[in-house]
């Protein structure tokens, strides 16, 4: 429903940039991703009617307004009731929710823990970038342990949530990560998103250049990217490494790192990806090893789909028992539920 | 009938009360609608235990409904008991201090043996029916279980399932008493148990068997008869406070063409509209159980902008947590209505309790300048049409509109004459028409009509894609603004926006009295029972009182201040501190009489009048 009909022209990127001043630091990692968003939609075909972009309150929820979409910069942290309520009304749009590390897992985290199990079909966008950047730099529950901020000058003492298997944990049914540093990587985890009919909760890693630079620069930059990230694929081998030299393996449920030549392992009997196996994807979220600090075994941060699993979306559900009920009850008739069950009569 | 006789009586207030278990709701219930259909005016209040499941045979345990009919016009459940059952000893004692001197008490001697004094905590074991406690009531005291025991001797069922059958007993010994016939509570039971032959049977014997003991015992040489009622014509239904909301947002929603969405989480005494609106799925119903108030909120911002009737409902601490929500939608300019059933407050409270202390919360209870329209139901039948004003103000204003009811209300009934659909008035809902994309100029979502109100303009309507949000906008466009000058003119905006609602809503009406006088009681809510019955005791009694009941409190009528400054003094009074007085002392620059009671529970008539008499003498 939420593409063009025939007839009309496929719109360009730029057809989904609005004419307001985008307000962003220069050099925030939000930039690159409203690129590829827009980006996205022209390749989608989307008809931009048809499209509502809802979010929270931060530097991120800022999104909408650059947005030729229809769109709804709302209150701090309640963007998925809010859409939630919006998907209930109308099941043909196509809603793309924006939030941030605090937005979603601070102030919204009870509400993104209930979108998730419900399973409310719309594109979620975490920008994660372990920063409070609107209110200028304290520490977000993402931000790791001992950093120093305005708001924690000793260090934070507070343990980061782990946002995918916070995620997997309420019972999201897809799961991705990305980061703005890679367009081609984002722009097909846009698509997968969009393609997911369900909540899909799509994690990015964003720079904030001005409160937090260089917070993913191990994950982001072209040297060291390969060596502490890994790049899921449905049906391939996890492999990683500068030279794709280290791989995966499963011994039971404990993962392992290989040396492909040195261990003499060969690649078929690596971890071979499955976007299905929740038990494996549960893995994969808990690879949150700090790269920055690696001690021991290192498993590298996983980018990609980590879980994609086939489920009814709610608002189907839901709709589907107003059907039923009129199929059972027939369509409501107001003067009967005026009436009610009994009456009597005044002479 | 041997040689009763039979005694008219005008008015009669009976409590039936007992255990949790006793099915005195169920009594209750059948009793009140055996005297509707005789023509009687009547209002009823169940009082249910705060515990879900406390313990048989203690106070905390005892379950209530309380009936007041009449052949005259009936305005409250009434004050002061004339008859009280009490199947047990929990029951006599936390009822018997509003049993009127003379009053009947109709007793279950069973309920009152060792265990059951023990239970209810009588002192010693004392049993009150022995010795001159009761010396200044008529005392009915009888075995009901074991009456009923006795007629069921030849039932299968076992003692549970026959002991369960004793409130048929009391009912039947009452439809006696009141010289009635036991015709439609046999039809009740036929339908509720056609396919439990057994448990029928033993009900229909019960229910007749208490109604045969009055004849046959000889102890009671009276029966009453309550005449019928001087009532306007047609046809009837009793309602409840909480379902009348839910057919009047019903109603709005089909005489609008939305679809109806109620977003809630569950807290007293607001989840029945929940369960209610839940079972109304084939009138297209979209029921949302949040994860918290906050996300029922704004699931309903989300839906009223998605061109849903979009209501949200909860009581006072959920209404604390909706605040920035609500806040959202008056700013977004969206129509949406938020219910709250008041209850006992601050803070938990008393949640099974009654109190009107949330109005100024309501008026007030949000950051900024946030005007909002306020609609007050004063009484079950009344929650029908002021749910159905609520939206269309909503919806015509595009305004979010705070609905405030009580549980006083909410599971108080009385009967109803209930409106035809084709009576009710159409809901104008103006939404933005399609624009062609040729079309260049540009779609100005805060634009305004002559009554301030912009369009309604839904996601996924060709050519007027746009952004709203909570930030300040710039009038017309709807762009985010920080002008200085802006900001002002759209808070006077958004107010001028409210205030022209005094247009679109009737006068303030005087109810009873003249429209000049020495006193006029003002009220809204709850209190419009209570307040009705002592005006009219006044009139009878020949002074010069009124009475008017404020629907729509924000904005107030027009005429409301011309009306009130015709007596000589206003009495304003509210279960709460005087939030009313506060605003029309604040407003009107009018000196106010307040009478404030705080106990979780109406105000009684005896206790207004005698205020209103001390101010009037
Ligand atoms: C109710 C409420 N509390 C606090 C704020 C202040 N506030 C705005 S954004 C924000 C944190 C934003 O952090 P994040 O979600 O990570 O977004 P970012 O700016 O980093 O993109 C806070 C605390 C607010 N707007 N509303
Ligand atoms: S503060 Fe950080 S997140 Fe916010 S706009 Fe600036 S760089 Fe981006
Ligand atoms: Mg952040």
């Amino acid at each position: 429903m939420s593409t063009l009909p025939p007839d009309n022209k496929p719109l360009k990127a730029k057809d989904f940039a609005t004419d307001q001043d985008v307000r962003w630091c220069p050099g925030c990692g939000d930039y690159s991703i409203l690129k590829q968003v827009q980006t996205v939609m022209a390749e989608l075909g989307l008809d931009k009617d048809k499209v509502a972009v809802i979010s929270g309150i931060g530097c991120s929820s800022r999104f909408p307004y650059y947005m030729d979409t229809y769109g709804m910069h709302s209150i701090h942290g309640r963007a998925p009731a809010i859409a939630t309520g919006l998907r209930i009304a109308n099941p043909d749009l196509s809603i793309w929710m924006i939030t941030g590390d605090g937005d979603g897992l601070s102030i919204g985290g009870n509400h993104l823990l209930h979108i998730l199990r419900r399973n409310v079909n719309l594109n979620i966008m975490l920008f994660n970038n372990q920063i409070y950047g609107l209110t200028k730099g304290q520490y977000s529950p993402t931000s790791e342990v001992n950093k120093r901020t305005k708001s924690t000058p000793m260090g934070s003492l507070d343990n980061p949530v782990n946002p995918l298997a916070f995620a997997l944990g309420a019972g999201a049914t897809f799961v991705a990560r990305s980061m703005d540093r890679d367009p081609k990587h984002l722009k097909a985890m846009l698509h997968r998103s969009n393609d997911y009919h369900g909540t899909s909760l799509l994690e990015i890693y964003q720079n904030c250049n001005i409160f937090n630079d260089g917070a993913f620069f191990a994950f982001t930059d072209r040297e060291t990217k390969m060596a502490n990230g890994i790049f899921l694929e449905q049906g391939q081998p996890l492999v990683f490494g500068l030279n794709s030299e280290l791989g995966i393996r499963l011994d039971g449920y404990k993962p392992k790192v290989v040396d492909l030549e040195k261990d003499k392992v060969s690649k078929d009997d690596l971890w071979i990806h499955d976007e299905a196996d929740l038990f494996k994807a549960q893995i994969l979220t808990r690879f949150f090893d700090d790269p920055n600090n690696k001690s021991g075994e290192y498993f590298p941060r996983p980018f990609g789909v980590l879980y994609n699993e086939e489920k009814p979306a709610y608002e189907d559900l839901l709709h589907a028992q107003l059907d039923l009920a009129i199929e059972q009850k027939g369509k409501g008739d107001l003067d009967a539920l005026l009436a009610g069950k009994s009456t009597w009569e005044i002479e | 009938m041997s040689n009763t006789t039979v005694e008219l009586k005008e008015e009669i207030t009976i409590k039936f009360a007992g255990d949790s278990g006793d099915g005195m709701q169920l009594t209750g219930t059948l009793f009140t609608n055996n005297t509707a259909l005789l023509g009687n005016d009547l209002a009823t209040f169940p009082d249910f235990p705060a515990e879900i499941r406390a313990p048989v045979g203690t106070v905390p345990g005892v379950s209530g409904f309380q009936l007041h009919f009449g052949s005259k016009q009936i305005f409250t459940p009434g004050d002061d008991f004339d008859v009280l059952v009490a199947m047990n000893s929990a029951a006599l004692k936390t009822n018997l201090d509003r049993v009127k001197e003379r009053g009947t008490l109709i007793i279950n001697e069973d309920g009152f043996d060792k265990k059951n004094l023990r239970l209810a905590k009588y002192p010693n074991g004392e049993n009150p029916l022995d010795g001159d406690n009761l010396d200044n009531y008529e005392v009915f005291k009888m075995n009901i279980t074991k009456l009923t025991r006795t007629c069921l001797a030849e039932s299968p069922l076992g003692t549970k399932e026959k002991d369960r059958c004793k409130n048929m007993f009391v009912l039947g010994f009452l439809l006696w008493r009141y010289s009635r016939n036991i015709d439609s509570v046999v039809n009740f039971l036929k339908t509720k148990f056609g396919n439990k032959p057994d448990i029928l049977e033993a009900n229909l014997k019960t229910l007749k068997a208490g109604y045969h003991y009055g004849d046959t015992t000889e102890t009671f040489t009276t029966t009453y008869k309550v005449k019928e009622a001087p009532m306007e014509k047609g046809t009837y239904r009793n309602i409840m406070g909480n379902q009348a909301v839910c057919i009047g947002l019903v109603a709005a929603s089909q005489k609008s063409g939305l679809p109806l969405f109620y977003g809630s989480y569950p807290i007293t005494p607001a989840s029945d509209i929940l369960h209610t609106l839940a079972s109304y799925k084939n009138f297209g119903v979209r029921t949302f159980q949040a994860e918290d108030e906050i996300a029922a909120a704004c699931s309903a911002v989300g839906a009223a902008y998605g061109g849903n009737l979009a209501i949200t409902g909860t009581s006072g601490p959920g209404l604390a947590l909706k605040g920035e929500a609500i806040g959202l939608a008056m700013m977004l300019e969206l129509p949406m209505v938020i219910l709250n059933i008041q209850r006992g407050g601050p803070s938990t409270g008393l949640p099974t309790k009654t109190e009107q202390s949330d109005l100024l919360m309501a008026m007030y209870g949000r950051n900024g300048e946030s005007p909002m329209p306020v609609v007050a139901a004063n009484s079950p039948k009344d929650a029908f049409e002021a749910a159905f004003e609520a939206c269309r103000i909503a919806i015509e204003h595009m305004v979010p509109v705070l609905f405030l009811s009580d549980g006083y209300i909410a599971n108080g009934a009385e009967p109803w004459k209930f409106p035809k659909s084709a009576d009710l008035p159409k809901i104008n809902a103006k939404f933005s028409p399609p624009k062609e994309t040729d079309d260049e100029t540009p779609y100005l979502p805060y634009d305004r009509n002559e009554n301030l109100v912009r369009e309604w303009a839904l996601p996924g309507t060709k050519g007027l894609a746009h952004r709203i949000g909570g930030l300040e906008k710039e009038h017309g466009t709807g762009n985010v603004s920080y002008d200085p000058a802006n900001h002002e003119f759209m808070v006077k905006t958004r107010q001028a926006k409210v205030d022209k609602i005094a247009e679109f809503i009737p006068d303030q009406a005087i109810e009873l009295g003249q429209n000049q006088g020495d006193l006029l009681i003002l009220g809204w809510g709850s209190t419009h029972g209570v307040i009705q019955s002592v005006t009219n005791e006044l009139l009878n009694e020949g002074y010069k009182v009124a009475n008017a009941h404020i629907r729509y409190l924000n904005p107030f009528p027009k005429n409301l201040e011309a009306l009130m400054s015709n007596y000589k003094k206003v009495l304003i009074p509210e279960i709460n501190n005087g939030q009313l007085s506060k605003i029309i002392r604040e407003k009107f620059l009018l000196e106010v009489v307040q009478y404030n009671k705080i106990q979780g529970v109406p105000i009684s008539s005896a206790e207004l009048k005698h205020f209103a008499k001390e101010i009037l003498d």
